[in-house]
């Protein structure tokens, strides 16, 4: 006589490694046919009843619950696996004297200090919140959870990038720090390759096909699945290019995920050759219209991708870090551009597609790039100047210096631009002698940045010849004793301008992620599986796991009263 | 309103107050609100017929004490016709570990907060075996604390006032250093006690074996200062109470069958839920089975962060639970994560002199599903049997989660 018993225990919450240990064990217990261990969620109930294992207290579980069936040959077998459950449960935590357990992130972080990672596997529905903790604790997230919402993922991303921390994920099931493999990893050698991949195992893939082929890996970066969708943006997948081009340690970088959004692909391509090292590329499925542009290539398997790499790297030259910058202050990161010509205007913006991650405009090529406002710079700036929305009612600039410098001053004293650009067009017609107005402008502009603590860079192209009435040697001079940086090829200029501000944003126009994260011996908090702690200890890398429950036991109102308390 | 600077104020008051036992006095004469026809008990609010037998048997002693009742059925006539009243200790700023029953005539200690002036009593503590504070009321009880009222407490309190007061605080942390957690074990305590009255108790004491007994009664008994502790506890907890938009808990108390909790920003209101059977080392020929449900005011320790909060100091008395002394620094380490600080004078050497978690933070413990630990002895369920066991107990969880709530409702959470 068949026989279903089940207990369900209230708002008893194990990580589902757990259960499923306790479901095998009680599978090979005498008389035992099939046995269910789950946590009481709907989805849980409907696999329990497609096994023939649902009873009715189980039905009438909680999602917080835990629910136990065993199915056996008869009455006194199935009770007696279950009078086993406690005894099972207490044998995998009964291994000697335990260390303390810590509940919370908070504690665990008293308990290592050193931890700059949090590893979260928790369900889903908690996941975000997790993170969210993390990284008020001003740690770095691998967010191996799923069931996460798109719009979650775009908060933490957000959040984190102002904080300049990195957040792995959602989904993200791999990625190797410092030599230390994350959730699912394969033990794969030290080398000179760096990844970044928006695709688990794609990731396995290639880093274990370059350690087959002799090399190795320096760090491998996951981003989650959804990282390079129009909504995220790529948020991850930049600051995962950033850290690489800044690591000396990385000569060649792999880029590996799904094809990206159009405008998405963009952004990562212009952050990808803003790194200055070569970039294997394999938008997987998509055939690139080129193998090779400059320092990127393009590959379309995941085993040619590994294959091109390991090529690169035995050749590849680390190109050295910008030697003699100039003295910034630290919140001087962004390029301004304040322009009077309209060509000259849009061939700054396509010069620095190259040079940086991305440049605001009044005049953009593409709208995403628009600023909110033409008279508000933000991050990195081209305002030409001459567009009808500044002429309304005033003379153009070429004749009239005015606007220039009274924008001149805006930005100077804006505590995060580091290069001022301007264009001074000569000929007739124009301002018979702008130098005489502008010199002086940018030398009151240079000396009240020093007052204030920084060091600002005017570099200016004079358009023009030694005929001209203005006389561009004579303009020149009078601009160069004010304390600019004249040029008189504009290219020439804008990519000085540019190589000065290069290494203060990163490639990835986002605030740059501290490279300890990366170098540092890994340390990591664990919430979650808790096998994955032991992984990390069995590598060697220092680990607390956090004995965690979902806040206030899963009750949704104390949970929401607990949070208003938090954040009123 | 800014919960974390509330709740910063509270354990700031909590951890500065300064308990001083400075006397002994009759309940009526010193006990605010004391009257005739009053008696305290532990916990929260009860009634004679939700009474356990343990808090029964008590009040029946303290009555025949007071020569109220000639017996145990006068006693509770008198109790359920209204004629003698019942009212929590915590009413009156007083406290009395496990049934806790205080009658007028009874003599208390006068413990003064000198930080904030605020005071609290405690009555005298009897030792083990058959005692009324475990609700037995035989002859051998009343002889004993008729012995305790007219012969040694004269003594105690002049030697108490020759001595200018005993500041518990620094008592209490040299105590912590000495093994003691300060609930259940308060064996270094109550030499330390013995130790600073011992001069002025032979001064004060009408002839040499008076003095010997007195002496014999306060250092043979492990627990002679677990009665002035408390009222220092709850000295500190009344400081840090009454502090708005506060979640700390100022209150933790059992009467044997309620658990109940008070809470500093939610004024007197109590939140109560049943008493639990403590886990734990029963005596011989005892099991669980004849405990009683959890009763009690010394989970005032545990609320000004001693007591089982302080587990790692005392690692003797894990064996309790049969536990390692690696249980003792795990209990103390897991009570850090409801509390909202740390304390200034209460150290553990063991954890390398960090504070003890101070003050109980409601959120925390909804937040976690940690309820705070108590070390406690077990009574018997039969009044008068006493002391059957020692060991472990958890307030429930649901106590807590009441008083979030009304703490959301209150404050517009």
């Amino acid at each position: 006589m068949i026989a279903l018993k089940a207990e369900v225990r209230r708002s008893a919450y194990y990580d589902s490694v757990v259960l499923m240990q306790l479901q095998r064990a009680l599978a090979t217990l005498p008389g035992v046919v099939d046995a269910g261990v789950v946590m009481g969620t709907a989805a849980n109930k409907d696999l329990l009843a497609q096994n023939g294992l649902l009873t009715a207290e189980v039905e009438a579980a909680a999602a917080d619950d835990l629910c136990i069936v065993v199915k056996a040959t008869d009455e006194a077998q199935a009770q007696a696996a279950l009078a086993q459950v406690d005894g099972l449960l207490r044998r995998r935590r009964s291994d000697g004297e335990q260390d303390y357990r810590p509940k919370s992130l908070a504690t665990a972080t008293t308990m290592l200090p050193e931890a700059q990672w949090v590893l979260v596997s928790v369900p889903g529905q908690y996941a975000a919140g997790v993170a969210r903790q993390a990284l008020d604790l001003n740690k770095h997230v691998f967010l191996y959870s799923d069931n996460v919402p798109v719009a979650e993922e775009v908060n933490l991303k957000t959040t984190a990038a102002a904080k300049g921390l990195l957040v792995m994920g959602p989904d993200c099931g791999t990625a190797i720090v410092n030599g230390v493999g994350l959730g699912f990893a394969n033990r794969v050698r030290r080398g000179p390759i760096g990844v970044v991949a928006a695709a688990g195992t794609g990731l396995q893939t290639v880093t274990s096909r370059i350690h087959q082929l002799g090399s190795g890996i320096t760090h491998a970066l996951g981003t989650g699945g959804r990282d390079l969708s129009e909504q995220v943006g790529a948020i991850t997948a930049l600051q995962g290019l950033d850290l690489l081009a800044r690591d000396p340690e990385t000569r060649v970088i792999v880029l590996v995920s799904k094809p990206p959004a159009p405008r998405i692909a963009t952004r990562v391509l212009q952050a990808a050759q803003a790194t200055g090292k070569p970039v294997v590329i394999d938008f997987i499925g998509y055939t690139a219209e080129t193998v090779r542009r400059e320092n990127l290539h393009f590959t379309r398997t995941l085993d040619e991708t590994a294959a091109l790499a390991v090529e690169l790297a035995a050749t590849a030259t680390v190109p050295s870090p910008a030697t003699l910058a100039p003295p910034f202050a630290p919140s001087q990161r962004y390029l301004r551009g304040l322009y009077s010509g309209g060509t000259l205007a849009y061939e700054a913006l396509l010069l620095l597609q190259n040079e940086l991650p991305g440049v605001y405009t009044n005049t953009p090529l593409d709208k995403a790039w628009a600023l909110a406002n033409p008279m508000q710079s933000q991050e990195h700036t081209i305002v030409d100047l001459g567009e009808d929305v500044f002429t309304v009612g005033r003379l153009h600039p070429m004749l009239d210096n005015d606007l220039r410098i009274r924008r001149l001053r805006q930005e100077a004293a804006d505590p995060e631009v580091a290069v001022i650009l301007l264009d001074v067009v000569l000929g007739y017609g124009a301002h018979p002698d702008p130098a005489s107005e502008l010199a002086p402008a940018i030398a009151e502009t240079i000396a009240m940045a020093r007052r204030q603590g920084r060091h600002l860079e005017v570099v200016v192209t004079v358009i023009g010849t030694a005929d001209d009435p203005q006389d561009v040697r004579r303009q020149s001079e009078q601009l160069r004793a004010a304390g600019a940086n004249v040029f008189t090829g504009h290219q020439e200029a804008v990519t000085y301008a540019a190589g000065l501000v290069r290494g203060r944003t990163g490639v990835s126009g986002l605030p740059p992620v501290t490279l300890t994260a990366l170098t540092q011996p890994l340390a990591a908090l664990n919430v979650g599986l808790e096998t994955f702690a032991a992984s990390l200890t069995a590598q060697g890398a220092a680990v607390v796991h956090v004995d965690w429950r979902p806040a206030a036991g899963g009750n949704e109102r104390l949970a929401s009263i607990l949070a208003k308390m938090r954040n009123p | 309103m800014n919960i974390e600077q509330a709740n910063r104020e509270a354990t700031d008051r909590m951890i500065e107050a300064r308990p001083v036992l400075v006397g002994l006095g009759r309940a009526l004469d010193v006990i605010p609100g004391m009257r005739e026809d009053l008696l305290l008990h532990a916990g929260p609010p009860i009634t004679w017929e939700r009474a356990s037998g343990p808090l029964k048997g008590a009040i029946i002693g303290a009555l025949l004490f007071e020569g109220k009742a000639r017996d145990a059925a006068e006693a509770e006539h008198l109790v359920t016709s209204g004629q003698i009243r019942l009212e929590p200790c915590h009413h009156h700023q007083a406290v009395g570990p496990m049934a806790g029953v205080t009658s007028p005539s009874m003599q208390v200690y006068i413990v003064e907060n000198k930080t904030h002036g605020n005071r609290a009593y405690s009555n005298l503590n009897e030792g083990y075996g058959k005692v009324l504070r475990y609700g037995a009321y035989d002859e051998s009880v009343q002889t004993r604390l008729r012995w305790m009222h007219d012969v040694m407490a004269p003594v105690l309190r002049d030697a108490i006032e020759a001595s200018g007061g005993i500041d518990i605080r620094a008592l209490l942390g040299e105590a912590l250093h000495m093994g003691d957690e300060g609930h259940n074990r308060n064996k270094a305590g109550s030499i330390l006690f013995l130790k600073a009255l011992a001069p002025y108790i032979a001064k004060a004491a009408p002839n040499a074996a008076v003095a010997a007994d007195v002496l014999k009664a306060i250092g043979g008994n492990a627990l002679s200062v677990l009665n002035p502790v408390m009222a220092a506890c709850k000295a500190m907890a009344d400081a840090a109470h009454g502090i708005e938009g506060s979640t700390i808990v100022t209150t933790m108390a059992r009467n044997g069958t309620d658990f109940g909790i008070r809470v500093s920003g939610l004024g007197d209101r109590w939140f109560t839920g049943p008493s639990q059977i403590p886990r734990g080392l029963y005596f011989p020929g005892f099991s669980a089975e004849d405990a009683n449900p959890d009763i009690g005011d010394s989970t005032i320790t545990e609320t000004a962060g001693i007591g089982g909060f302080a587990m790692a100091t005392a690692p003797a008395i894990v064996t309790f639970v049969s536990g390692t002394p690696k249980d003792a620094i795990n209990t103390t380490l897991e009570m850090y994560e409801i509390t909202f600080t740390e304390h200034r004078y209460f150290t553990i050497p063991a954890l390398d002199f960090r504070g003890t978690p101070t003050g109980i933070d409601i959120r925390k413990v909804v937040e976690t599903g940690i309820t705070p630990r108590i070390n406690t002895g077990i009574a018997h369920k039969q009044a008068g049997v006493g002391q059957i066991g020692a060991g472990l107990v958890r307030p429930p969880l649901s106590i807590f989660e009441e008083a979030l709530v009304a703490f959301a409702e209150k404050y517009g959470f």
